[in-house]
Order: structure tokens, then sequence, then C-alpha cells
């Protein structure tokens, strides 16, 4: 089918829908956490900007934007400037394949136009988000070593070890995913959940929880948020950041965030399936929104989670942190790889009963 | 002191640490979801406020009538952040052909706030009760120098001095319910 | 292509070895310098830690203290003996009130006063509130400093009310210059019994929190046990004491073994614990805290009525003398020694502080341990600074 222009229109307007959709989700991802946390220690939370501190993140927005631009003595100006870009942006570039809802269909004049609301639908959705988290850590590595602090320097190197590391547990807990519905395409991979065919609630449990730990270490989340411990690194790689540089990278942990759970929502918690949204047949509208409604909603508890556990434990320490994902995670998830990758071929050969464990 | 014999020594030694794994993870969250679903007990402070204990050391009020500038208060504050000037003046006898009475007025009592411990010798060495606390404290200032309260500012503390609730039962103060 | 000469290939390899050399000296790694304090967020303060890292490798750590001096022993010559126990006060200013006992007891041991029982179980009451208070904000920051923020606030919580009472009581929340030599301020106020009961519920409650949070965390024990093994030796060679010597298997306190104030009528343990570790720390701290709990119980049953003043002139003039005290502070010994020439100014006031002598064990403490550890094991030896510099 060829592409006309409301195609491409259609495409850049859900583009821009979802960058407005993420930029405004992130902004209470931030309020929501302060709250919860300060709610969790016996506190308040912010309260005095707007009803219930609700424009409290854009009021900290607004006075980080219009503070100074300082480069400290002794920072590598160039790198300096550039590296809380080059962290932001694969942060919402990752976001963009993530399918938010379910595909509909409408007619004008003689065509059939397809939306799918979704930034781009590549057939290789799940490598891209890999690729893009990746490049994240250039980012971060790029600070602590441009801003001429021993302190970043060390956060750097912290974070740099731990992404790379965690990358490889992250990744392997994705591919029973894939090896399950045999293909690399979010879309179908939402789609082969329909029915309450949530992976998270099967066999695919414990990549599940092996996803969400190693996320947690991807986006320095507090058992593992020694990057930024501020007890011993002050504030790790952005010790040296203020303003809107700063951020830059404060938007980057909380975009970060979102995508590890809206993809954990994605991959295990059937996306944007629930009842009453179905996913071949062409939804009408207010079950589109529901589908939309369902995915948020996941994606929220999963945040939820993250904010909880964040309020609750201590952090671990870096060796520590190492052992686990190289001793623990990575073994564990390479062991569930070869089991599934066995229980696959015995299912094609018929040795194994089809439907078992869906 | 006691004797060997009487001395009851007892020891707590330390049990040995019970790795509980993933259930000491659980039993964390649990804890903070609670805490997160219960009442919150903060005191937003410019729209709601504490009320200060009675005995609480805010402010120092001065009875300027009681005060005879005998410099006591000056004399033992342990920074010397108390100010005083006074001058003698003569007054007429009490009685019909007595002597003149000397009669010292206060013309200055300053309290630095900006240097004063708040310890409270002054207010305790006092002999003519002339000095008091009180609870109130709110008077910051922005600037240093108008930490400096002036005597019409001290009586004016004085006035805001609290009612004190009396003593715990046994004791034998001036005033304890016997 | 013709074969290389042997002599010409021999040269080639040296050179290629000698590149290598230069290589290997090029990629020498020295050990970087790194100054942890004095503005740091886990110092407490502003202690100095110079270290020497390699990556996340700390191999040898230099503190610098002297921060916070203020003088305090200097300040003390000039001042007469009720003026000095509002300088005590700020010695160490999480528990000020334990810090007037000794000095005051020095004084009355010179002058040969002794304070009657009433003000002895009210001074017991206060101290071992101040003890209170003092660990409950220990439990807190450590958590901190190991990154869990959520039992800090919540013992905070639960110390203001701990705070409240000694406020109510000396009007004072910190320093709260209570003592006079002979006796107390003042007599407790009206309620003040029942009020303290019930504060002393929620420190049990919330030493059972943190018990939860912390103590029952896997990753806290996993951060903690091992950490900064102080052997009892060392311990004793560094002139170590509270808790920090306790946690290495030497049950020394001071109210047990010199019993001053009315310690010799109750009943408490000693906590100790031989595991010489941050978590052993930690852990005799927690129960120290219950240990105290039950010695404010047993003052508040047996609190005897009386007067709180023994007959003192107006003016405090000791005679000549000398006089070492000390008495258990929560942060360990801590000493007075008083030496008077008669007057009402002492002529020199040596302060022995348990800080000091806890932390000079650090140089050898922190050799070839992680960098997150130098944190936890800071925070296990729990050092005031203004009772470090004094």
């Amino acid at each position: 089918m060829e592409k006309d222009w409301l195609d491409h229109g259609i495409t850049i307007l859900v583009v821009i829908l979802i960058f407005t959709v993420q930029m405004l989700i992130t902004t209470f991802l931030v309020l929501f956490e302060r709250k919860f946390v300060a709610w969790m220690q016996v506190r308040i939370g912010p309260n005095r900007a707007g009803p219930w501190g609700l424009f409290q993140t854009v009021a900290d927005a607004l006075k980080l934007m219009v503070k100074e631009i300082f480069v400290p003595r002794g920072a590598d100006r160039t790198i300096y400037m550039l590296a809380p870009f080059l962290t932001v942006f694969p942060a919402f570039m990752a976001f963009a394949i993530l399918p938010i809802g379910p595909s509909f269909e409408f007619v004008h004049g003689d065509k059939t136009h397809v939306v799918a609301i979704q930034g781009a639908n590549l057939n290789v959705g799940i490598l891209w988000l890999l690729a893009m988290s990746s490049v994240a850590v250039y980012g971060v590595m790029l600070a602590g070593w441009a801003s001429g602090s021993k302190y970043s320097l060390l956060g750097s190197v912290r974070a740099s070890a731990q992404v790379i590391s965690y990358e490889a547990a992250l990744s392997l807990s994705i591919l029973p995913v894939l090896l399950w519905t045999g293909t690399l395409d979010l879309q179908e991979i939402v789609a082969a959940q329909s029915g309450w065919n949530w992976y998270a609630f099967g066999l695919l449990l414990i990549p599940f929880v092996s996803f969400f730990i190693s996320g947690m270490a991807e986006t320095n989340r507090l058992p593992f948020d020694l990057v930024e411990a501020e007890s011993e690194l002050v504030a790790g790689f952005h010790t040296e950041y203020g303003g809107a540089r700063f951020m830059f990278f404060f938007l980057a942990e909380y975009i970060n965030i979102m995508t590890i759970s809206a993809v954990a929502v994605t991959l295990f918690l059937g996306g944007w399936n629930g009842p009453w949204v179905p996913v071949q047949a062409d939804p009408a509208g207010w079950q589109v929104a529901l589908g939309v409604l369902y995915f948020f909603l996941k994606t929220f508890v999963l945040l939820f989670l993250f904010i909880w556990i964040r309020a609750t434990l201590p952090r671990m320490r870096y060796d520590q942190l190492m052992s686990f994902g190289w001793k623990i995670l990575i073994p564990v998830n390479l062991v569930f790889l070869m089991v599934l990758a066995g229980l696959v071929v015995m299912q094609e050969v018929g040795a194994w009963p089809a439907g078992f464990f869906r | 002191m006691a004797d060997e014999s009487e001395t009851k020594i007892t020891f707590r030694r330390g049990a040995p640490v019970k790795p509980e794994k993933i259930k000491g993870l659980f039993t964390g969250l649990a804890l903070t979801l609670r805490t997160m679903l219960s009442k919150n007990q903060v005191v937003q402070y410019p729209h709601e406020k504490e009320v200060p204990v009675p005995r609480a050391r805010g402010v120092i009020g001065l009875n300027e009538d009681n005060c005879t500038a005998c410099m006591l208060c000056a004399r033992e504050c342990p920074d010397w952040c108390i100010y005083i000037e006074g001058h003698k003046e003569k007054r007429p006898p009490r009685r019909e052909g007595g002597k003149p009475r000397t009669v010292q007025i206060l013309n200055r009592f300053d309290i630095d706030y900006g240097l004063c411990m708040y310890c409270g010798i002054c207010v305790e060495v006092c002999p003519f009760d002339a000095l008091h606390w009180s609870p109130e404290y709110e008077y910051s200032e922005l600037k240093v120098a108008n930490l400096l309260h002036d005597k019409e500012r001290l009586g004016h503390w004085e006035t805001t001095k609290p009612a004190q609730p009396g003593y715990e039962k046994g004791s034998e103060m001036k005033g304890a319910k016997k | 292509m013709s074969p290389t000469p042997p002599v010409l290939a021999a040269q080639a390899r040296a050179s290629a070895h000698l590149a290598d050399a230069r290589m290997a000296i090029e990629l020498e790694t020295p050990e970087m310098t790194l100054n942890i304090g004095p503005q740091h967020p886990s110092t407490h303060g502003v202690f100095r830690i110079v270290a020497e890292v390699d990556g996340e490798k700390l191999l040898k750590a230099d503190p610098v203290l002297g921060y916070m001096h203020r003088g305090y022993e200097k300040l003390a010559e000039v001042r007469t003996y009720p003026q000095i126990t509002t300088l005590v006060n700020r010695i160490d200013w999480l528990s000020g009130y334990c810090n007037e006992i000794p000095f005051i007891l020095g004084v009355e041991r010179l002058m040969g006063i002794e304070a009657p029982p009433r003000a002895q179980y009210i001074r017991t009451i206060l101290s071992e509130l101040a003890r209170i208070s003092t660990f409950l904000v220990f439990l807190g920051s450590y958590g901190i400093e190991l990154g869990a923020l959520t039992p800090f606030f919540h013992t905070m919580r639960d110390r203001e009310k701990v705070l409240d009472l000694i406020e109510g009581v000396t009007g004072g929340r910190f320093h709260p210059n209570f003592n006079r030599v002979g006796g107390v301020k003042d007599d407790l106020p009206a309620g003040f019994i029942d009020a303290t009961r019930q504060v002393m519920n929620t420190v049990e409650d919330i030493c059972k929190d943190v018990e939860t949070l912390l103590f029952g965390n896997d990753i806290f024990q996993q951060r903690t046990t091992g950490v900064g093994l102080i052997p009892l030796e060392k311990g004793l060679a560094y002139g170590m004491s509270g808790a920090n010597i306790r946690a290495s298997g030497c049950a020394v306190d001071v109210r047990r073994d010199e019993p001053y104030l009315v310690y010799d009528d109750l009943e408490f343990d000693v906590v100790m614990d031989d595991r010489c570790d941050s978590y052993a720390r930690a852990w005799c701290r927690l129960q120290e805290t219950l240990q105290s709990v039950r010695i404010v119980r047993q003052c508040l049953d047996r609190l005897p009525a009386g007067k709180i003043m023994a007959k003192v002139p107006r003016i405090i003039q000791v005679p000549p003398g000398e006089v070492y005290t000390r008495a258990e502070n929560p942060l360990g010994e801590l000493g007075y020694h008083i030496i008077s020439r008669g007057g009402r100014i002492p002529y020199r006031v040596k302060v022995r502080t348990p800080s000091f002598s806890n932390v000079s064990v650090l140089p050898w403490l922190l050799k070839d341990v992680w960098m997150a550890d130098v944190i936890t094991i800071l925070g296990s030896l729990y050092f005031i600074l203004g009772d470090v510099d004094r």
C-alpha cells in the first residue's frame, strides 16, 4: 500500500502526541515519586505550587532553565555541554517504538488508513530499544569525564561498568519473550498476549523479575544507585552540572524509568491488552482509548513499584552489585533460556503439549 | 560504689546474624506501605503552629519596674550579650524629715540575641525577678543588628510569659501540690 | 620477499620489547588523591579525609581534624563554674545533657557536695532520654549513609517526641543547661511521668521498625557484616570506648564499672557483641536504646520525693584540688579533668571526648577498603564533629 500525505501527516501527529504525553507524564512522575516517597517517609511532599503541589515540577523546571550556564574550570567545555543531550536523546528515542494502544483504521475517500499509536513501528523494535539504552551510557560517561571532578569521574566509571554489565542481564531476560513469540516486532508481541495471555503470569515470570531488577540497575534506581550515591560520591556524574543541563540528566533518568516500565508492560504484562479491547478486529474509538488507558495504568503500577522499592531499600556496594549481576542474574537467565529453548523445540516436535504453560 | 557481690553484671551478647534473604526485603516493603497509608503527623509551620512547652526558652522578657540596674545578669552572662546603662537619681524621702532616697534608673537594657546562648543564667541570677523566659520564637530578622532588643521590645516579651503548670508529684518546690 | 637477516630481526624484537616496556610505563596508573570532605554529605559536618584511591579501592586514608575547633577548653578557663555548663552542652551537640553530668559531678566532688536523690534520679532520666535521642539519630542517619532514606525520617519523627520531653523539663532541646552544682535547676513539670511512659512505648516501636527496615534487610546485612573489623586489642590500643568497643567484645560501661548518679540501683544489661564489625556496632546501639528505655522506666517507677537542690553557697567557689570524672556518654567515655586553684574560675578543664579516640582508629582501619565501605565505617563509628574537635 502506497503511503500518501495523510499517512505521513498521521505519523507526525502521533509522534508529536506521544512526545507531549511523554513529557507530561514524566513531569507528573517526578511529582508522584516525590509525593509517594514523602508519604512513606512520614512527610507530606511538595504542596505549595498549585493544588497538591501539582505544578511543582513545572516550577522546578522553570527555575532550572533560567539559571546561569556554568562550566567549571578544568572541564572539557564541548563535551561538558554536549553530554546531557547525549543522555536525553536516546531516552526519548527508546520510547518511540512502544505500541501504546491498539491500531485502528479509518476510511478517507476510497483509501483505508491504518493508525498505529506508536512512534515508529520497527520490525526490529526490541533491538532499537537495546541500542538506545546502550547509547545513553555515553552521555553519562562523557559527563563524568568532562566535568574534571574526581567524584564525577568515579561516578561515571561506576555508571558505565554497571550499565554495561546489566545490559547483558537485560537483554538475556528479553530473549525468552522473543523466543516464545518468534518475533522482534512489538506489535506482534503484544498481540500474542491477548486474552489474558500475559507472559508475566506464566513460565516467563522469571525473566520478568530479572528484567525488572536489571531495569532498576540500568536506570540507576535505588538499590543500585551507586552512580549518584549521595553519601559517597556527592552526586556522581552530575556533581558539576547545574541549571538546564542538570535538568536534562534528571529528565533522562525519569524518562528511562518510564521506558523500562513501559517495556516491561509491553513484553510481559500484555501491553494495551485488557478486557473489552480486541486485538485483531477493527476496534471502536472507545476501545482504543481504553487500550491506551490500560497501557498507562499498568505502567503506573510498575512505576509505583519502582518508587516503593526506592523508599525502602538501602544501596548495594559496587562489588556486590557486580557479583549479583554476573553471578546470579546472568546465569539464571542463561539457564532459563536454555530450558525454554528446549521446551520450544519439544513443542515443535510434539513432545510437549502445545497449550501447556501457554 | 557497689561491692563486687552486689553488682548484678548482666551481658547481652549479639545473636548471630540471621540471613533473611528475600523475607527481610518484603517486611521492609510492607512497613513502608503501611506508613504511606497511615495518617500524616506533619505540622505545616506557617499555617499551623505547635504550641511550645511553657518552660521553653524562646526569648527573655524584662519587667522594667523590677529592674534596679544591678548588672548581675550582665556580669554572669557567659558571652556578655546584655548591655545595661543606668544612673542614680535623688528622690524625696519617704517620711518627712528623712534623708532623700537614691534610686537606680534604667536607661538602657539591651539583649543581643545574635550573641545570646539561651542558657538562662541571667534569668536565674536576677535577684529582683525582673527577667523571665517566654516561649515566643518568631523574632528572626533580616539584619543581624535588629536582633538587639531594647527594653521596650523586651518589655513586650514580658507580656507573653505563660503560666507554669506546676510540678510532678513528690516535688518540694514552692507552689507544688502536696 | 627476502628473509630478514637475523641481526635485524633481533633488533626489531628488542625495539618492540622496548616499546612494550615504554607502554607499560605510560600505562602505569598512579593512585588518585581524593579529598573526602571537609564539605561532604556524609562526614557529619566538617571532617576531612585525604584518601588515596585506586579505582573503587581506597588504599590509604589520612583524617584531618580541627575544622570544628572552638576552643572550649580555653574558654572554660575564663568562665565561672555555672557558666561552663553552657559551654560543655555544646561539645557533643546531640546529647548536650549527658555532657553536663561528669562536669557537674566533678565540681560537686571537689566541693564535697552531693545532690539529693530526687535530683539524681532526674539527672539519670534526662541523660538516658538524651542517649535515646542520640541513638535515634544514629539509627536514622546510618540508613542514609547506606542509601536508605526512610528510616531517618521515621526515627527523626520519634526523636522529636523525646526532645519535647527534654524541652518540657529543661526548656532547651539541645542545650539544656539544667544541672547546677548541688542539684538541678527545676523540678519535673506536672504530667511528665505519663508523657514519658507514652514516648517510651513509641521508642520501642520505632526500634522495632528500624530493625525491620535496616537490620533485617539483606542488603544492609551484606553491606555491614565483616566491614570495618576492629579487633579487641586494636580497639583498646586506640582507646576506643562506648558501643564501638563493646561491639568488639569488651563489656566496658562506665555506668556499670564505676557507677555514678543512681545507675547503682538500676537493672540494665551491658550490651556487647564480639563480631567487631559495623553491623555489631549498629546492633549494639539499637539494643542500648532499648536498655535506656528500660532504665527510664525504672527511674520513673522509683522517683523519690524530696528536694532537688543541696545546700550550696550562692556564689560557687571551688576549693583547690584536682579531679577526673567520667561518664558513659552515648558516644563513649566522656571525662573531665578539672583543676581548681580555688575561686570561682577553674584553672584548667581538660575534656576527654569519646569521639576523638574513636576517630583515631581511622588511619589504621581505612586501608584497602571499598569506597562505599568508607562511608559504612565512618557511619558505624558514629562520631560527632564537635566532640572530636571541641
